[in-house]
C-alpha cells in the first residue's frame, strides 16, 4: 500500500514581503520551506511506513525549484517523490490544484501502486484556504477526514481507519474505510530531522517531474485557465509607523520622561 | 629461605612477562583509533615534556600535588636503587658494594635518605586520601593498597640494608651511620642472631612487592606511571582544542559510536587517566548534579575499550555500546548532553587528557546518524539552517538595530572593520542595548566599522558544540564566501563564542581573520587615547567581573577586560573565588543557551550565587549567553538591585555620559 503526503513549497512567510507599488508578494532571495502543516503531514506518513512498512511518496505540484522541498521529503524517507510541474499548471487556484494533484494520485494508484491514504497538511501558510485537501478527496471519491490530530486505528487489511478530529473545545473519532485522505494539524506529531546520510543519499535520488504530456489534463482544467477564483489585491495591514524616541542607552532616564509625556498627552495614562 | 638465582630468575621473568603482556594487552588497543599525527613540534613537545612530566607544573598547582611531585622524583631516583636489587637477584655479582667508594659512598645515602621521604610522603598521601580525599570516591581499596605497597618497599629496603650492615665489623661498622644513616638505625631492631631471617624475609617482601607493584600498574590508575609522560608528549597543542571538520560524502561516518572513532591518541588518554579528580571538581555540571563527570566518561571510555577491543579486533561487532540510554552502554545520552563545552577539565589535567573533545563525536553520531537529541534542539537546528538564527527571525531583522546609529554597511575597500554583530547582537532585546553601547562606543573612538546586515549568518558555535557538524559546515561556508567576496580581514565582535568560531574554528576552512574581542578592542581604543573618559562610572558601585569560559579559557583574554574595567570604574573589578583559568561556566556554552536544564541545580543560579556572595552593586561580564544567564540568575534569586551590565556599557558609562 501506498501512502502520499502532498507537500507544497511555500514562501517563508514571516520573510516575506508585499511589494506596496504592484500588491504582489516580493519573492526575490525569500528562501522557500515545506508548508508547515504538510510536514506534519509527511510525518504521519512515515511513522506509518515505520510501523507498517508501506511505501511514502511525496507529491507536490509547483515550479521546478520545488524540486528542493521534495529532496527534503526524500531525506526524511519518503520512497519516491514527484513533482507535477508544467507550465499550463501554474497560476492555479484550489479548484484548478486539485484537479492536477487528484489526477496524479488516480493515476499512481491504478498504473502503479495502489494508494490507501493521501494525508495533507490542513492548509498552506502562503493561501490558508485549507480547500485543497477535500478538494482531492472530492474528485476520488475517498473519504475525507479533515484536521486530524491522531491517527489512532490503521488496519490495513480490513481497510479501515479510525482518527481523531480536533473541532472546536471538543474531539471527534471517526472510523472511515480506506481509501481516505486526511488533512492534519499541527498537534498530530513533531516532525523528525533529517540524518546526514539520508540527506546525502536525497541528493542523489531521483525526483519524477509529471508534466501535462503526462496526466494529459484539460488545460482549460487546470492552471490559471481552470481558476475561478482571481486574487483583486494583496495588501499588508497597515500598522502606524512606530517612532524612536529619546536614547536608551545613553539617557534612559530621558527617554522614559519623553515617553510618560507622550503617553500623558494621549490620556493613556493610568493615573 | 635464601634467595638464589635460580630460585628468583624464573619468577622475575614470569612477572616480567605477564607485566608485558598486560601492558601490550592495553596499549595495542589504541591501534584501533583513528591516525593521528602528535610527532610534530617536537620542540614544543619535549619542552612540554620538562615542564609538566618532570616538574609536574600542573600536578602542584594544588597543594598535595607537592607531595606527588616528591614520589615522582623519589621513584625516579629508586629506580636506580631497585635495578641494582633486580640484577643482584639475577646474577649476585652485581652490586653497588663493587663500586669505588667515591660513588659508592653519596649513591647509598641518597638512596638511603630517599626511600625514608618516600615512607613519610606516602605516609602523607595515605593520610590524606583517608582524611581528606580529592573526591569522596577516592578513597578505593587500589589507592590505598598501591601506597601501602610503596610503603612496604622502603621498609623492606631498610630491613634488607640493615641486615647487610649488621654484618659489618670493626671499623666498617662505624662508618655504617655514615653510609646508610637510616638504615642503620635499623640495625638495632634487629634480635641477636636473627640478621640472616631478617635479610631473606626482607628481600623476598621487597621482591614479592616489587613485582606485584609491576603488575598491578597496568591493571590500575597506576598505569599513568606509564602513560603519562607520553601521553604529555603527544598532548595537542592546539588552543583551543577544536573538533576536526567532517566530509559530507556518501559512505562517511560522521561523529561515532564506537571507540573506533577516536584518534590513537585519544585512545591512549583512556590509560593516562590518574583518576585525580581535578576535572571532575573544576566540572560546572557535575558541581551541579548532573550525570556528566570527565573524569567517568575517561574511565568508561577505558572500560568499554577493553570490553569491546578483543571483537573490535577480529571487526567484529562492539557487544558494549559506547553510547547507552540509562546505563545499558558506557556513555549516557543524558551525559553528552550535559556538557557546556567550558574546557575547565582540559584546563586542569595534569596530564592533558581532551576529555570535553571526545564527548562532541558522540553529539555528532547522535544528531547527523540518528537525529537524536532532546527536543528543544529540532527548533533551534531548523532555525539556523532555514533563517540563519536560533530563534527563527526573519534574516531581513538581522540589520534593523541599526537604523538608531545610522545606516553602517560594510564597504569593501572603505570599512576597516567588519562588525559582526552575531545573533545574540542583532536579535536579543538586552543584548540589543550592548550592540548600540558598543556602535556609540566605536563612533566616538572614529573606528571605521560597518555591518553585513541582512547578509550575516550565524557563526555556527552553538551548531557545532552541539554535533551539528553539516549545518555548521554550511553557515561557515556561506560565512567565509561572504567574508571573502567583501574581501573582509579584520573582525570585530562582542561575542566569546563568534570570537573563537571565526578566529579559530573558521582556520580550519583556510582563512585567517584578525578577529578582536570588543574588550579587546575598547581597552586599545582608550590607551591609545582615541577613547576619552571624561568621567569614571562610580554609580555602578562594587563590580565583579565573570570570565566568560570562551573569551578566557578558550581564548586566553582574562587581563584586557579586567583593565578596561579598572579605567572605567577607577578600581580594578572584584573577583570571584573561581576566576580567570579556574572561571565557572554560566551553564550556556556548548549549546546548552538553547537547551533545558531539569538535573541538578541550574548552573547559572551556581555561578550568580557567587557572584552575588562578593555583596556586588554591578556584576559584568563580556559575552552575551553570559549576561542573559547571569540575569536570569539575579532575577531568580530575588537579586535585581543588582544590575547585570557588559563591559561596553560600563565603558559607555565613563565614555558617553
Ligand atoms: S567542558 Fe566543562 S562541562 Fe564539559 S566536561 Fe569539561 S568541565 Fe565539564
Ligand atoms: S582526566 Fe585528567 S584531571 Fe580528570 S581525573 Fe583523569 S587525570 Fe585527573
Amino acid at each position: 500500500m501506498l501512502i502520499v503526503a502532498c507537500i507544497k513549497q511555500v514562501p517563508d512567510t514571516t520573510q516575506v514581503k508585499i511589494d506596496p507599488v504592484t500588491n504582489t508578494l516580493v519573492r526575490e532571495g525569500i528562501p522557500f520551506i515545506m508548508n508547515p502543516y504538510d510536514s506534519h503531514a509527511l510525518e504521519a506518513a512515515l511513522q506509518l511506513k515505520d510501523r507498517f512498512g508501506c511505501r511514502v511518496a511525496a507529491l507536490s505540484m509547483g515550479p521546478p525549484n520545488a524540486e528542493a522541498t521534495l529532496r527534503k521529503a526524500l531525506a526524511l524517507g519518503a520512497d519516491r517523490a514527484i513533482l507535477l510541474s508544467d507550465r499550463c499548471f501554474g497560476g492555479a487556484d484550489t479548484l484548478a490544484t486539485s484537479n492536477v494533484l487528484a489526477a496524479a494520485i488516480r493515476k499512481i494508484s491504478q498504473e502503479q501502486e495502489p494508494v490507501g491514504l493521501v494525508l495533507c497538511g490542513k492548509q498552506t501558510i502562503d493561501g490558508d484556504t485549507a480547500q485543497v485537501g477535500p478538494g482531492i478527496a472530492v474528485r476520488l471519491g475517498y473519504q475525507q477526514l479533515t484536521l486530524v490530530d491522531q491517527i489512532e486505528e490503521l488496519d490495513m487489511p480490513a481497510k479501515r481507519l479510525v482518527v481523531r478530529r480536533k473541532l472546536e473545545g471538543r474531539h471527534e473519532r471517526v472510523q472511515a474505510p480506506l481509501p481516505a485522505l486526511v488533512t492534519v494539524v499541527r498537534e498530530l506529531n513533531r516532525p523528525r530531522y533529517p540524518t546526514v546520510p539520508m540527506r546525502l543519499a536525497a541528493v542523489d535520488a531521483p525526483v519524477e517531474i509529471w508534466d501535462n504530456q503526462l496526466l494529459q489534463l484539460d488545460t482549460q482544467a487546470v492552471g490559471l485557465k481552470g481558476s475561478p477564483t482571481w486574487v483583486a489585491r494583496i495588501f499588508s495591514p497597515q500598522r502606524a509607523k512606530g517612532e524612536i524616541i529619546g536614547n536608551g542607552c545613553t539617557d534612559p532616564e530621558g527617554a522614559v520622561d519623553l515617553l510618560l509625556d507622550k503617553l500623558r498627552a494621549k490620556d493613556l495614562l493610568p493615573l | 629461605m635464601t634467595p638464589t638465582p635460580t630460585l628468583f630468575a624464573p619468577i622475575l621473568v614470569a612477572a616480567v612477562a605477564l607485566f608485558g603482556w598486560n601492558c601490550w594487552r592495553r596499549l595495542s588497543l589504541t591501534a584501533l583509533g583513528q591516525p593521528d599525527n602528535r610527532l610534530d613540534n617536537l620542540r614544543l613537545r619535549a619542552g612540554d615534556t620538562l615542564r609538566y612530566a618532570f616538574a609536574q607544573l600542573r600536578v602542584v598547582r594544588k597543594p598535595y600535588g607537592l607531595v606527588h611531585l616528591t614520589i615522582f622524583w623519589c621513584f625516579l631516583v629508586l629506580m636506580i636503587a631497585n635495578s641494582e636489587f633486580l640484577l643482584n637477584g639475577l646474577f649476585p655479582a652485581v652490586s653497588f658494594s663493587r663500586l669505588p667508594d667515591g660513588l659508592f659512598i653519596p649513591l647509598m645515602q641518597m638512596i638511603d635518605v630517599v626511600s625514608l621521604i618516600t615512607l613519610a610522603a606516602v605516609t602523607i598521601a595515605m593520610v590524606r586520601r583517608a582524611v581528606a580525599p580529592p573526591y569522596p570516591e577516592a578513597r578505593t581499596f587500589e589507592a590505598f593498597f598501591i601506597l601501602f605497597l610503596i610503603a612496604t618497599l622502603m621498609l623492606a629496603s631498610f630491613g634488607i640494608n640493615a641486615a647487610k650492615l649488621s654484618h659489618l665489623h670493626g671499623s666498617v661498622a662505624a662508618l655504617a651511620g655514615t653510609i646508610m644513616p637510616i638504615s642503620s638505625l635499623v640495625v638495632a631492631l634487629i634480635p641477636p642472631g636473627q640478621a640472616r631471617l631478617v635479610y631473606d624475609l626482607s628481600w623476598w617482601t621487597h621482591a614479592g612487592a616489587l613485582l606485584l607493584f609491576l603488575n598491578l600498574l597496568p591493571l590500575s590508575k597506576h598505569f599513568h606511571i606509564v602513560t603519562a609522560i607520553p601521553t604529555i608528549f603527544l598532548r595537542r597543542h592546539e588552543q583551543p582544542v577544536l573538533p576536526q571538520r567532517e566530509e559530507f560524502v556518501t559512505g562517511n561516518r560522521f561523529g561515532t559510536a564506537d571507540v573506533t572513532g577516536y584518534s590513537w591518541k585519544e585512545l591512549l588518554d583512556a590509560f593516562a587517566c590518574t583518576e585525580c579528580g581535578r576535572c571532575q571538581l573544576a566540572c560546572p555540571a557535575n558541581a551541579t548534579g548532573k550525570p556528566l563527570n570527565p573524569r567517568r566518561v575517561i574511565h568508561d571510555l577505558k572500560l568499554n575499550l577493553l570490553n569491546n577491543g578483543p571483537a573490535l579486533k577480529r571487526r567484529q561487532a562492539a557487544p558494549l555500546p559506547l553510547i547507552g540510554n540509562r546505563g545499558d552502554g558506557s556513555i549516557d545520552t543524558e551525559t553528552i548532553w550535559s556538557c557546556t563545552t567550558c574546557g575547565a577539565c582540559l584546563e586542569v589535567c595534569p596530564v592533558f587528557i581532551e576529555q570535553m573533545p571526545k564527548l562532541i563525536p558522540l553529539r555528532r553520531h547522535l544528531v547527523e546518524m540518528e537525529a537524536r537529541f532532546p527536543e528543544e534542539l529540532l527548533n533551534l537546528f531548523e532555525n539556523m539552517e532555514g533563517r540563519s538564527n536560533p530563534w527563527g527571525i526573519a534574516p531581513t531583522e538581522r540589520g534593523k538595530w541599526a537604523t538608531l546609529v545610522g545606516e553602517r554597511t560594510f564597504e569593501p575597500g572603505t570599512t576597516e572593520y567588519l562588525f559582526f554583530v552575531g545573533c545574540a547582537g542583532s536579535f536579543d532585546a538586552r543584548a540589543k542595548q550592548v550592540t548600540l553601547a558598543l556602535a556609540l562606543l566605536l563612533d566616538k573612538a572614529g573606528v571605521s566599522w560597518g555591518i553585513l546586515g541582512k547578509d550575516e549568518k550565524c557563526c555556527g558555535d552553538s551548531l557545532r558544540r552541539l554535533g551539528n557538524e553539516y549545518v555548521f559546515d554550511k553557515l561557515a561556508q556561506e560565512n567565509i564566501a561572504l567574508f571573502k567576496e567583501r574581501g573582509i580581514k579584520k573582525v570585530i565582535v562582542q561575542c566569546p563564542h563568534c570570537l573563537t568560531t571565526l578566529k579559530n574554528d573558521y582556520r580550519q576552512y583556510g582563512i585567517e581573520l584578525e578577529v578582536i574581542h570588543h574588550s579587546q578592542l575598547l581597552l586599545h581604543l582608550v590607551q591609545d587615547g582615541r577613547l576619552a573618559l571624561p568621567r569614571q562610572a562610580t554609580e555602578l558601585g562594587r563590580l565583579v567581573y565573570h570570565d566568560s569560559c570562551y573569551l578566557g579559557r578558550h581564548n586566553g583574554i582574562y587581563d584586557e577586560p579586567r583593565q578596561a574595567l579598572a579605567l572605567a570604574t577607577g578600581a580594578a573589578p572584584l573577583e570571584m573565588p573561581r576566576s580567570r583559568e579556574e572561571g565557572f561556566c554560566c551553564g550556556a556554552g556548548g549549546g546548552r543557551m538553547w537547551m533545558e536544564e531539569f538535573t541538578g541545580e541550574r548552573i547559572n543560579l551556581n555561578r550568580a550565587k557567587e557572584a552575588l556572595a562578593q555583596g556586588p552593586d554591578t556584576v559584568c561580564t563580556a559575552c552575551p549567553y553570559c549576561l542573559t544567564m547571569l540575569d536570569d540568575g539575579m532575577k531568580d534569586l530575588q537579586a535585581s538591585t543588582v544590575q547585570v551590565k557588559d563591559i561596553a556599557e560600563v565603558l559607555a558609562e565613563a565614555a558617553l555620559r
